[in-house]
């Protein structure tokens, strides 16, 4: 209720935003946010992944051990095949995820959600929020939930799900997870029509301030040429192979955590392998069903060995 | 007279479950009202994004008593038996009745049950009705089991005024009914009271929720067409995204926003799926019916003229970002040749059993080329066309926008130089999709399109996907009804069967038998059924011609159907059918009787007549007509000629009548007997091959 409050008393004036609308301080000002709403503020995952929900703090925590269990983490997130060698404004192979999880889903997590999307400067009284239907499906970690895509002025900002099956695995109790698209977001609240020229810390250049192309740029250009020219596809086959076996032989001593690892890296050099387009159809449905094998049988084993 | 008010309000609901939603809980909800008796003057639903509102107007306050009369044991039974049932209907014996029945004297109870207040009824079959919701998908929150659509926030329920008393248990946590409902989720959250339907109407209004759903669609489409015309444009109406948006808001905004001018030299199409597909926006059009650079945004808030500019600012940036994308692969794709693209569909599986899209494509250019002859098209361009038909599946536009196959298609084939009816034959193929949509007429596109829904429909009948009920995953009832349409609707003389056949040739899958063609044709018969049940034209002629010998040219199905609906019609054809109905008659009773010294009924019936055992005129009568009459259908039938086809099997009625009449055919003399029946199976069969008569009703 209190939030719904303040929502309501800032008038629509003022919300041309007198907060930090510059990258690094989108993510300070959600993290602080979310932190003080009793989240942990996690450090990303060290691992590549394609999204933030494959990280072991949303996929295994959704499932065990908690009871309560509310996080929040930037992820970097890889899409090999998403690489535009940096020509494209819009798509990287390499971007940020602001991840929450909130284990169990609250009564009021959307005013909670509503309320942040005020702190970084998107006032729901001087916007037009919608949530439009977006069902949520992973099957090659054997996961769905219900949910939906919110929209600020007709544009996607955050992915909303209620996780319903992890690992083949029905939750309980439900968590929540919402995603922002860290990138948009701040093209938006920049007004910026390219990604790369995103303000990083609202520093000016003379002073040594920083774009996000300034950063970023060169790697994409670099990763594109790796992901879909120089991957090496006989490395990456065998670093499949590898990954799968020691995540099975992991599993039998119960050590879910590291065999979770090697799935991740199981299924990141599976996103390297299509990148280079070298699997055809049946071959592409076979590594999927090893994955999820793989994902599913640590997802069962975390749940059996935690209390 | 009393009136229930409920309210269920939750998160966001999809928009293409409400309607249905809505349905559902007044059916659940006034059925269970009747079967209790409580009799009301109306209900109606209302939906929003937000809430599901049901209003049941007229009830009772009170159950009326139902009179219910309960058999005890028999009169004379066990203290124990008697004490047992005096206990369960809380009697004592000298409210007890002895009566005598059929099977003894008994002690019979007469209870008045019932009676009770409404608002004790409710609860419990609001409760029930909530738990019986069919939902296609749904979920549970929390650390709850309940299930819903998205998370249940409230329920409203007001009766007579007050709030029922009801709690439903979510599993962890409890909802209570409440007379409190919020309005717009950012307008006006704030809690209100509500006691009736009239108030929580006006509440609502009050706080920029429009409870009627077609009011809210009334506004969308009044408003977009004023601000289109007052901009000197034309809303293109779009009645599927109206019903959608509808969805979306509870207080609907119209704006209108613009497109850059870069944008417009591509495809409308391409433009109007970037509006409508990802930003649920309506496209506008130019006065002279081209597309315009405006369109129309639809959105949740309140008029406020800083707010508005930011919502068409925000809606205008993101479709120039998706227009942008679509340019790119707009130019992108156009770089390599449709031609060139033929390869990349080995990579795109069709069905698991059915290869790859490649393997598909091959099979139906050959069955393109066979069918181009029949619908006056060249065989060589309808193979060069069908071979590009579907090359635009690879694209990346397609991979974008997959509504646009065929469309895209038709356009890259032109940038690259093929001809117009090559190109729209690529875009005609998939046509007709909707039952609405128009059939192709160009001679290519028409062989386009049957071969490629040939090949799916003989392909999935080969691997055993055979709809079956309400059940038709691959859409093989649409695929069909579309052959259909496009043969009956270009009048083209094209028997199936042969295709059928040629597909399962080039499937070559183990155990391909002939016997699902005929299992495939049925399946067209049935479909031809249905599609033509609106129009005056009788099931069981269709059925009766079908019948005749798996008919599988549809046009001359149809016309043969209409000669003979007209001939029965006539007093010929009411006499034939009586005719025909005794010779079957007949032939039945003497399988039944089956006469003696017969093993095989149907063998006997099916031997030659021998004419030197016809000893009465009537019989020769008989004969000579029916070799008459049946050397003429045999001409008749060969040139299509239905009409004298049909009539001329009217110089039959007077000899099969004179037959009856004079002729006794159980007569002791085997050899006689089993003549005459020959002589009325041959009569059948003949017959028959106008149509089954025995599956023709009367008129």
């Amino acid at each position: 209720m209190n939030q719904e409050k303040n929502m309501l008393d800032s008038d629509l004036g003022s919300t041309v935003d007198r907060v930090n609308n510059h990258f690094q301080g989108i993510i300070l000002t959600l993290q602080s946010y979310w932190a003080s709403k009793g989240c942990i503020v996690l450090q990303p995952y060290d691992m590549e992944v394609g999204a933030g929900t494959l990280t072991p703090f949303t996929t295994l925590r959704s499932l065990a051990p908690d009871e309560v269990w509310r996080a929040v983490y930037v992820q970097p997130s890889r899409r090999p095949t998403d690489g535009r060698y940096g020509e494209s404004p819009n798509r990287l192979q390499h971007y940020y995820q602001f991840q929450v999880l909130l284990k169990p889903s609250p009564v009021d997590s959307q005013d909670l959600y509503l309320g942040s999307l005020s702190t970084i400067g998107l006032n729901p009284m001087a916007h037009d929020i919608r949530f439009v239907e977006d069902d949520w499906e992973n099957p090659t970690i054997g996961a769905w939930g219900l949910g939906w895509e919110v929209w600020c002025d007709g544009m996607e900002i955050s992915q909303y799900t209620y996780f319903q099956q992890i690992g083949g695995i029905d939750c309980m109790p439900i968590s929540l997870e919402i995603s922002y698209g860290l990138e948009r977001i701040a093209m938006y609240l920049q007004g910026k029509d390219s990604i790369f020229n995103l303000d990083w810390n609202g520093i000016p250049p003379e002073e040594g301030g920083k774009t996000y192309g300034d950063i970023y740029k060169q790697a994409e250009l670099e990763f594109s040429a790796y992901n879909f020219k120089y991957a090496d596809i006989d490395h990456l086959l065998r670093r499949f192979v590898d990954c799968e076996l020691d995540c099975l032989n992991l599993l039998k001593v119960d050590l879910a955590l590291p065999a979770y690892d090697q799935c991740l890296k199981a299924v990141h050099a599976f996103n390297l392998i299509d990148a280079r387009g070298v699997i055809s159809v049946n071959e592409r449905q076979s590594y999927i069903s090893r994955i999820r094998k793989l994902a599913r049988a640590c997802c069962e084993n975390w749940m059996n060995n935690s209390t | 007279m009393g009136e229930l008010l409920l309210e269920f309000l939750s998160e966001e609901m999809p928009a293409r479950m409400q309607m249905r939603a809505s349905h559902d809980l007044k059916l659940l909800l006034t059925s269970k009202l009747n079967a209790i008796g409580l009799i009301f003057s109306s209900a109606n639903v209302y939906v929003t994004p937000r809430r599901l509102t049901l209003v049941i107007d007229g009830l009772p306050r009170r159950q009326p008593s139902i009179i219910e009369e309960r058999r005890g044991p028999r009169v004379g039974a066990s203290e124990k038996a008697i004490n047992g049932f005096l206990t369960f209907s809380g009697l004592t014996l000298d409210q007890c009745e002895r009566r005598y029945t059929s099977n003894g004297e008994f002690w019979f109870v007469t209870i008045e049950k019932g009676g009770k207040t409404t608002a004790d009824l409710l609860p419990d079959i609001i409760l029930s009705s909530i738990c019986e919701m069919p939902w296609s998908k749904s979920m549970r929150w929390g650390e709850n089991n309940f299930r819903w659509v998205r998370p249940l926030h409230h329920i409203l329920a007001v009766f007579d005024g007050r709030v029922l008393k009801g709690t439903l248990d979510l599993g962890k946590t409890k909802l209570n009914f409440t007379d409190c409902t919020r309005g717009h989720r950012f307008l006006a959250p704030h809690v209100r009271v509500v006691n009736s339907f009239q108030e929580y109407r006006t509440e609502l209004r009050n706080s920029f929720v429009i409870l009627e759903r077609e009011c809210r669609k009334d506004i969308i489409l009044k408003d977009a067409r004023y601000l289109c015309d007052s901009n000197g444009f034309i809303l293109r109406e779009d009645s599927e995204l109206l019903e959608e948006v509808c969805g979306l808001v509870e207080w609907p905004l119209v704006l209108i926003g613009r497109i850059d001018a870069e944008f417009m030299s591509m495809p409308p199409e391409v433009l109007i799926a970037a509006m409508r597909r990802h930003q649920k926006c309506f496209a506008v059009n130019k006065k002279n019916g081209t597309l315009a650079d405006r369109f129309i945004i639809v959105s949740n808030m309140s008029s406020e003229i800083t707010r508005n500019a930011t919502i068409v600012a925000g809606n205008e940036r993101v479709l120039r970002a998706r227009l942008s994308d679509a340019q790119f692969f707009w130019e992108k794709d156009r770089a390599i040749n449709l031609s060139d693209r033929r390869k990349a569909l080995r990579e795109v599986q069709f069905y698991n059993k059915l290869g790859t899209l490649a393997d598909k494509v091959e099979r139906f250019a050959i069955l393109a080329a066979t069918i181009a002859p029949m619908v006056g098209a060249n065989p060589d361009n309808a193979y060069h066309a069908a071979v590009l038909a579907k090359a635009d599946l690879t694209t990346n536009m397609i991979t974008e926008f997959p509504e646009l196959q065929g469309i895209m298609g038709r356009y890259y084939a032109l940038d690259g130089g093929e001809d117009l009816h090559i190109a729209d034959a690529i875009a005609e193929h998939y046509c007709p999709i909707g039952p609405r949509d128009v059939c192709p007429t160009a001679p290519i596109s028409i062989a386009l399109s049957i071969a490629d829904k040939v090949d799916t429909l003989v392909g999935f009948f080969i691997i055993g996907e055979i709809p079956t009920g309400s059940k038709d995953p691959f859409a093989l009832r649409r695929t069909a009804l579309g052959v259909i349409r496009i043969i009956i609707g270009n009048n083209l003389r094209i028997k199936l069967l042969p295709l059928f056949a040629q597909v399962r040739d080039l499937i070559a899958i183990a155990g391909s038998a002939a016997e699902t063609d005929n299992k495939l044709l049925q399946f067209l018969i049935d479909r031809l059924k249905s599609h033509l049940r609106k129009k005056i034209i009788r099931q069981d002629l269709i059925t009766g011609v079908f019948d005749s010998g798996e008919e599988d040219d549809l046009v001359r199905l149809l016309s043969r159907v209409d000669v003979l609906g007209d001939f029965l019609a006539t007093d010929d054809g009411a006499k034939l059918l009586i005719c025909y109905r005794r010779v079957l008659n007949i032939l039945r009773a003497e399988e039944k009787n089956c006469i003696p010294c017969c093993t095989d009924y149907h063998f006997v019936l099916s031997k030659l007549i021998n004419s030197s055992r016809l000893v009465k005129t009537e019989e020769i009568n008989l004969y000579e007509a029916l070799r008459d009459v049946s050397s003429k259908i045999k001409i008749y039938l060969s040139s299509d000629d239905f009409v004298s086809a049909t009539v001329s099997v009217s110089a039959l009625i007077d000899p099969i009548n004179a037959f009856f009449d004079a002729v006794m055919v159980k007569t002791d003399d085997m050899l006689l007997r089993t003549n005459r029946l020959c002589l009325l199976n041959a009569t059948k069969k003949l017959l028959d091959s106008v149509a089954n008569f025995s599956l023709i009703k009367n008129c």
